[in-house]
């Protein structure tokens, strides 16, 4: 039987070698050096979508309303379709792929526990902005977490805010341990 | 989506398909359809609608008991890919918890009897993935356990009707086990039954009906689910493609100079779109292709082009003109096409005490699915691949294969999640252009569409007015009922309609109030334009029943009726009437009834509301399941505060109840998000918005902060859930509105018409 259920199809993940250049742009993504001897002025969502192939971050509009590309640079929420990726050299850029430590992050849990996601486009960007508004604050009310201005065209938009809500206990609870 | 004929209740279906079993080489039992004569498809444009196929393979159970279920239907956010295994899983009788569901490739085969499909239906339309698979998937789980079930009763010698299966073994009178990883070897080389085996009775279900979380949930958290979009070959050039601003217009002038200078740009060339005259069933317009060696080198190749667009023959169309022509149409006395007639109405006018008439206009509405139209191909002589998120993969194929030549059953299609569908993905004109450009470029191709190239070249949801007219007895009793409907039709340049009405995919003959008022009439005009157009979310119905559920609010208070009481007077008694179109073969009033009555309740809709708060309710019939929306609005400073948000939903029996649950939530606020601000318009024959900037999607802050939904317990067949929970979502926030505020919202999108008028 040639035909059976087929996994599918992953993008193949390029490794980039760190090469140290003078020339070279050096970029922190997830805790890994890079080394960019391409156009710096290259939107971070496509240098991370095209050339490492961290393809969790999305492309949505390109001119930074949708949210679908919200990355974390130092710890803040930003549109990487907006950002070049010059302008994260020597900056902490932490994508959905590298959210997570050893377990899930309490938003992924969460997200997962709610079950948020619908066709799950725009959900990596979503808890990237969940991820930046807990950082800022621990425990949002309706109010702070309705500023959050990312699209979602499945409108899932009351889970979100159930989930986010539950990030914050679950993290609440991790604190305490 | 309409008048085609609704195979749902086919009792036959099930019985025509012959299931296979077979070993895979690891020694697996495998499970899967035979060939069998393809038929009519009662959603055309998913392409045929095939019998049992040859080598497909749904179940595959392994040695150490791992139970793989394949996914066959096109993921776009509307849930099959978890739905759909469940009902397998359900009559496998394994433990949800230890499945693992894979996504199956596009199944198209060659057999003597010409083209099929090994998996049956994977088209995503008319919510049609639940009632198909309802029919013939649950039969394959059901085969495969009879065959484990026979294996152990060979094995123990006891007969298999003394046996029983639960959570993967199967287990014999004393109580002793074999799991069914045990029993593969022996199953796998049984013939499988000559008839259909009994299904399981809804009482011994345990996973259908129980709250069942995304498959794909911990891979989308990740970043790790494929889009289409996230697919790539090592040596494909990627792809932007500068499209014609003017429909059916042309490239007058083209200088590329400066774009092939930009580095990485491999290469610039030109793409022909239809003419005028022509199907839109291939590329959409005229275009100029970058190929270049990444998405943004592309993008800015793109940006250094200088083309002069030569306008096509609508370059005076704009939303204005397309109004007069609609109001000059509905003042004129022609009769217009006839839709349906019962009755007579001109002697119910004659003998009306009263008449109420009102206009209501919907706008062109864009897909913006968050996921832009993209498709990865790799063009050989002999072989093509193509990844990308699709809902007619069908339609794929067939779009290849002519403009490659390639045989269908060397097309290889993986299908992959979609950020979203809503439609959009029903043309595969994106797929044409890919095909075509990786034809010409002789290398793989990644086309990517920028959120512009997607807005501004849709298959919009048409545009159109709707006369209503009402006639009233000295009773206040309707007597007679008349929508005039002047629209762009959707039943416009596509191959697949050619036998259908001109006013198909704008009104629905069986629709509420249809067989409840003894005069009524339906009658269609034609507003030419240019704009492509296509399906929608629950495309039909959106666009009538807001007309037909604001015009039933504004008869009930211009009889001082209360508009839930008027509702259930003119659905009556519980009973089923007759509805041809595709949703039917009935409208049942009671179901109907019921969602009103549910959502009515939950609000508490007796309870007068004080101060500058007011209630709105509506409800619809949409493709087989029932609706109803009832929200608690107040509108200050003329914007609309949604204070509860209140969906009843009817879908027969439900299979995933936490699906049911985020489909209603989720229509509802794609229904409020584009009632209150999405519209398409025209202007010297070119579409004027072009990103979310300016088709502004509703944000989280501006959404109800919940949506409560009420799943109605049920026992029929089931129906789909994606789209019933959006049509009454825009006139019950505009009934809201009007009893908040006494202004009545006869145009979508409320806009800052409020903000105007208060």
């Amino acid at each position: 039987m040639q035909d059976v259920p087929a996994r599918a199809a992953k993008p193949t993940a390029k490794p980039i070698a760190p090469v140290s250049a003078d020339k070279s742009l050096p970029l922190r993504i997830n805790g890994k050096a890079y080394f960019f001897d391409g156009d710096g002025d290259i939107p971070l969502l496509w240098y991370l979508r095209d050339v490492l192939r961290l393809t969790g971050t999305k492309f949505g509009c390109g001119i930074g309303v949708c949210g679908a590309c919200t990355v974390l640079i130092d710890g803040k929420g930003q549109r990487a379709c907006l950002t070049p990726a010059k302008a994260a050299a020597n900056r902490d850029v932490t994508t959905i792929e590298g959210l997570a430590g050893a377990e899930l992050h309490p938003l992924q849990q969460a997200w997962i526990e709610e079950d948020v996601a619908q066709c799950g486009y725009c959900q990596a960007g979503q808890i990237m902005a969940a991820a930046d508004l807990l950082k800022r604050n621990p425990n949002p009310n309706d109010d702070d977490i309705g500023k959050i201005s990312n699209l979602c065209r499945c409108g899932t938009y009351p889970r979100i805010r159930r989930a986010i809500k539950r990030a914050a206990e679950i993290a609440r609870a991790n604190a305490k341990k | 989506m309409t008048r085609v004929r609704s195979n749902r209740n086919d009792p036959d279906l099930a019985r025509r398909k012959f299931l296979f079993v077979g070993a895979a080489a690891s020694g697996a039992l495998l499970v899967g359809w035979r060939v069998g004569r393809a038929q009519a498809s009662a959603l055309p444009y998913l392409g045929a609608r095939f019998d049992a196929q040859p080598l497909g393979a749904f179940i595959r159970i392994e040695k150490n008991g791992d139970v793989i279920i394949g996914a066959r239907g096109c993921e776009i956010g509307q849930g099959v890919k978890t739905s759909l295994p469940m009902l397998i899983a359900e009559e496998l009788d394994v433990d949800w918890s230890h499945v693992r569901v894979e996504q199956l490739p596009y199944g198209y085969v060659d057999t003597d009897q010409g083209p099929s499909n090994k998996y049956g239906s994977q088209g995503a339309g008319g919510s049609d993935n639940i009632p198909s698979a309802w029919k013939d998937l649950r039969q394959a789980g059901a085969t495969a356990r009879w065959l484990l079930l026979v294996a152990a009763s060979a094995q123990w010698n006891i007969p298999a009707g003394q046996l029983h299966t639960e959570a993967g073994n199967v287990i014999a009178p004393d109580g002793s086990r074999l799991s069914y990883g045990a029993l593969v070897a022996t199953a796998a080389a049984l013939d499988p039954p000559k008839e259909p085996v009994a299904l399981k009775k809804p009482e011994d279900f345990k996973i259908v009906g129980k709250p069942t979380r995304t498959v794909d949930a911990r891979e989308i958290v990740t970043g790790q689910a494929t889009f289409g979009i996230d697919a790539y070959f090592a040596d494909a050039l990627f792809a932007v493609i500068a499209r014609c601003p003017y429909l059916d217009g042309s490239i007058d002038k083209l200088d590329d100079a400066d774009a092939r200078k930009v580095p990485g740009v491999k290469d610039v060339i030109r793409l022909a779109g239809p003419k005028p005259e022509e199907a839109f069933d291939g590329v959409l317009a005229n275009g100029v292709v970058v190929l270049a060696t990444s998405t943004w080198a592309a993008l800015k190749g793109r940006e250094s082009l200088k083309i002069e667009w030569k306008p096509g023959p609508w370059a005076n169309e704009s939303s204005v003109t397309l109004a007069a022509r609609a109001a000059e149409l509905l003042k004129s006395d022609d009769a217009g096409v006839g839709v349906r007639g019962d009755g007579d109405l001109p002697k119910a006018r004659k003998q009306a005490k009263k008449t109420v008439a009102a206009r209501y206009t919907m706008p062109f509405l864009a897909h913006a699915t968050m996921e832009p139209p993209n498709a990865l191909i790799s063009v050989e002589k002999d072989k093509v691949v193509l990844i990308a998120s699709l809902q007619s993969p069908s339609g794929a194929s067939q779009i290849i294969n002519r403009i490659t030549g390639v045989a269908r059953d060397k097309i290889e299609i993986r299908l992959v999640r979609a950020g979203g569908g809503f439609g959009r993905r029903l043309k595969n004109d994106f797929v044409a252009e890919a095909a075509t450009i990786g034809k010409a470029a002789g290398k793989p191709v990644k086309l990517i569409w920028a959120r512009e190239d997607d807005i501004q070249h849709d298959f919009y949801r048409p545009f159109g007015v709707h006369d209503m007219l009402a006639t009233l007895d000295r009773k206040n009793e309707i007597t007679g009922w008349s929508q005039r409907c002047a629209a762009t039709p959707r039943n416009y340049r596509d191959a697949g309609m050619k036998d259908e009405p001109i006013w198909t995919g704008c009104l629905v003959p069986d629709d509420f109030p249809a067989n409840l008022i003894a005069n009524l009439q339906k009658s269609f005009y034609t507003v030419d334009s240019g704009m492509p157009r296509g399906w929608w979310r629950g495309p039909v119905h959106t666009f009538g029943a807001f007309a037909v559920e604001s015009f039933i609010d504004e008869i009930a208070h211009e009889i001082k009726q209360d508009p839930l009481a008027l509702r259930l007077k003119l659905l009556g008694e519980a009973r089923e009437l007759p509805y041809k179109d595709y949703g039917g073969p009935v409208f049942d009033t009671g179901r109907m009834a019921g969602v009103l009555k549910a959502a009515a309740f939950k609000i508490g809709w007796e309870h007068r509301r004080e101060g500058d708060r007011g209630l709105g309710i509506a409800g619809h019939f949409t493709f087989g399941g029932y609706a109803a929306h009832a929200f608690e609005v107040s509108a200050i400073d003329g914007n609309v505060v949604i204070h509860r948000a209140v969906c009843a939903i009817d879908v027969g029996r439900v299979v995933n109840p936490l699906g049911v649950e985020a489909q209603a939530m989720g229509a509802t606020i794609d229904g409020i998000s584009t009632a209150l601000n999405l519209a398409v318009t025209l202007k010297d024959g070119k579409v004027q918005q072009s990103n979310f900037s300016d088709y502004p999607l509703l944000h989280m802050g501006r959404a109800p902060i919940e949506v409560e939904v009420v799943i109605m317990p049920s026992d029929k067949e089931p129906s789909g859930a994606g789209e019933m929970g959006i049509p009454s979502a825009a006139p019950a926030l505009t009934n809201a509105v009007f009893a908040a505020t006494a202004y009545r919202i006869r145009e979508l999108p409320i806009g800052d018409q409020l903000r105007r008028i208060l």
